[in-house]
């Protein structure tokens, strides 16, 4: 996982409350086997007509936002499937964080997992950023996870709120697998005390 | 101290719980299927890895699979199963291919099997995994990395939620089932309402439900943003487990079940937050919108953008009727429908198919409907016949198909047409969910068997039910 530590971009702004996976990512491309590829598909309804052609009412189509890296997004994104598409298409689209007042459980912690920041603001703030972004020629942030902060577009510095364990595992580009891999020997002991459930290799061998 | 079913779960899988740390909690079941796995076994091969622990994993194929009891012809979808196929084998992880007779959706053949039992922790890279919470297990929705994560090490890194009781009070009304006390549920609560909680479901109506209709209720709690959802086991658990395949047996059964009644939540255990949903005058739902939390009563109406302050929220709904293509104030009686989709991991178990049914023998689907009916598994497939279903179904005009989740996602080829509207016993409505520009009301089997007759939406209550099944 690549470390991420500052990011300096151009800011999205789709301000509509409960987007979901569905949207973000649509399930005709979940039949990919590959974990890479995902950018082009990105809100694939929402962006293209049915022949293809972009959506002029679809805000991330605006040529002033082309290669955001910030996206700011309304209450409760990424709620609805727990499809890991989603982040990978919005990371691979270009996206390193998206801002929102609340966010989906299971969507933010897939987030954490692959160096993607989904950063929690209260709402009005996130409106205030929503204000502040120029949506005819685009405008720049800055979010620094190290120092917790957010540079606005009008220069205002805003702290914003991270668990410190995801903070240390983005800011460090840490893998989880490999951590919990260390605790093999809790594991086990674990395992060894544990009430037996049961075994599906012996239940797929019955017939 | 006086704890909750959910902190017993919780509490007797932490492995490790470090200060500052998520809790890293073992995992007894993990349940696979072809679309969100074929990234993590790259990631196991790519760093060396193996399965820790096969015996408590395992695979089917449900998600991208035809209904049509052939095999799959598409490419992708043939890539997907063929490399869930080759990674099982692989790794030693036991699946239950397509046609082998034990496949089916992933959260329907868990609970059949008696794999989910009571006490256990429960993950699969699906966010309806709440499903299994009905056993009084914690089980919930994974990502890809995280599915990753419980293949290598058997555990999940995880910050304890905090929990909520959703009480239901009172008798529920005759004719009304699980997915109407959900669907009632989710509208009071909201779509984020359960956001950073997990739900124990309790009162009277629950208790009365079967283990299907608890199925249904625990299944949609992601609707309302919690994570998991679960019913503390009684003596319906018990009966539904007593003889399945991995169920215990003799001693076993006896000390298993002793275990069990001890995960109650003890008298005067607290909640985060409580909630309580009044079941006594509920009608039968039908959702409106395009998220679960847009959904009102049989008898009610559509809203009126007009009479809403919030100008973020007006938006929305505005934005939900436009896709819908439904007008403020319309009855919703009134709303015709082109197809129907009795299935998915919701309502597609036998009791479920009965119900449905009950409303369909001797009578028969509106010319103007197309209605399909897809079992939750190949075993209950297998049963519904057994029974006679599949005839009063195909008899009334129902085209009886295959198993496995086809028009819940719709990623094989059961799909929504552009303009198309369904009344699907599925759990989600989101814009495209059935096929791009398709419009999806999420009701119960009794009343998608109801609309499928009438041709819109009537209360399946004013139906003479016929004797069916078993
Ligand atoms: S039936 Fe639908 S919700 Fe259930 S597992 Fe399949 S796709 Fe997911």
């Amino acid at each position: 996982m690549n470390p991420l530590k500052k990011v300096t971009g151009r800011v999205a702004v789709l301000d509509r409350p409960d987007v979901d996976t569905d949207q973000i990512m649509p399930k005709q491309f979940l039949s990919r086997i590959e974990r890479t590829g995902f950018g082009q598909f990105l809100f694939w309804d929402w962006r293209f007509e049915e022949d293809g052609t972009l959506r002029d009412d679809f805000p991330l189509n605006n040529p002033a936002v082309a290669g955001a890296k910030i996206l700011l997004a309304g209450r409760n994104f990424g709620c609805g499937s727990s499809r890991e598409h989603a982040p990978w298409g919005l990371q691979d689209y270009g996206f390193d964080v998206v801002i929102a007042p609340s966010f989906a459980d299971i969507f933010a912690s897939n987030c954490t997992k692959i160096g993607f920041l989904a950063l929690r603001l209260p709402e009005a703030e996130v409106h205030a950023l929503m204000a502040e972004v120029d949506g005819r020629n685009g405008s720049e942030l800055t979010v620094d996870l190290e120092t917790l902060t957010i540079t606005s577009p009008a220069g205002r510095t805003i702290p914003f709120e991270l668990d410190p364990s995801i903070q240390r595992r983005l800011v460090e580009g840490l893998d989880d697998i490999g951590l919990s891999m260390l605790q093999g020997a809790a594991i086990s002991a674990f395992e060894a005390k544990r009430v037996p459930t049961p075994d599906t290799v012996a239940l797929a061998a019955r017939r | 101290m006086a704890r909750t079913l959910f902190e017993k779960l919780w509490d007797n899988h932490v492995v490790t719980d470090e200060p500052g740390e998520p809790a890293l909690l073992f995992i007894d079941l993990h349940l696979i299927h072809e679309v969100t796995t074929p990234q993590a076994f790259d990631g196991l091969r790519l760093a060396g890895r193996k399965v820790r622990r096969p015996d408590l994993t395992i695979g089917t194929m449900d998600h991208n699979t035809p209904t049509t009891g052939k095999p799959a012809t598409n490419p992708l979808a043939v890539a997907q199963l063929d490399a869930l196929a080759a990674n099982c084998e692989e790794f030693g992880v036991p699946l239950f291919p397509l046609f082998s007779g034990r496949e089916g959706i992933v959260h329907v053949i868990g609970p059949e099997q008696g794999l989910t039992q009571p006490g256990m922790t429960i993950v699969c890279g699906d966010s309806h995994t709440a499903t299994h919470g009905a056993f009084g297990t914690l089980a919930f929705g994974i990502g890809t990395s995280e599915v990753e994560h419980v293949l290598a090490t058997q555990t999940l890194l995880q910050r304890k939620p905090k929990s909520m009781r959703v009480h239901f009070e009172g008798k529920l009304p005759t004719g009304l089932t699980g997915k109407d006390m959900i669907l009632g549920a989710i509208g009071q609560l909201g779509v984020a309402g359960g956001v950073g909680y997990a739900f124990e479901y309790t009162g009277e109506a629950i208790r009365a439900l079967s283990m299907e209709g608890r199925m249904t209720v625990c299944n949609m709690s992601i609707e309302a943003g919690a994570r998991a959802g679960m019913i503390a086991p009684d003596e319906t658990t018990f009966a539904y487990l007593k003889g399945r395949p991995a169920a215990p047996q003799g001693a076993d059964w006896d000390a298993a079940v002793e275990r069990w009644r001890a995960l109650a939540s003890d008298e005067g255990a607290t909640y985060d937050a409580e909630v309580v949903i009044d079941v006594r005058a509920l009608e039968p739902q039908v959702s409106w919108g395009t998220n679960p939390g847009m959904v009102a009563p049989i008898s009610g109406h559509i809203p009126n953008p007009a009479d809403i302050a919030d100008p973020g929220d007006r938006d929305a709904l505005e934005r939900a009727l436009h896709y819908m293509d439904l007008k403020p104030g319309t009855a919703i009686r009134d709303i015709a429908i082109d197809r129907v989709f009795i299935g998915s991991c919701t309502n597609s178990r036998i009791e479920d198919l009965r119900a449905a049914a009950a409303v369909a023998a001797g009578r028969h689907v509106s010319p103007s409907v197309y209605a399909m009916v897809v079992p939750g598994s190949a075993l209950i497939k297998k049963q519904a016949e057994e029974e006679g279903l599949d005839r009063i179904f195909t008899e009334a005009g129902f085209d009886w198909r295959y198993a496995g989740c086809s028009m819940c996602l719709a990623m094989n080829e059961d799909t929504l047409q552009p303009g198309e509207r369904c009344a699907s016993t599925s759990n989600r409505n989101f814009e495209g969910r059935q096929g791009r520009g398709g419009r999806t009301h999420l009701v119960s089997p009794e009343m998608a068997a109801a609309a499928a007759i009438a041709g819109h939406f009537v209360d399946v209550r004013e139906f003479d039910l016929a004797a069916v099944g078993a």
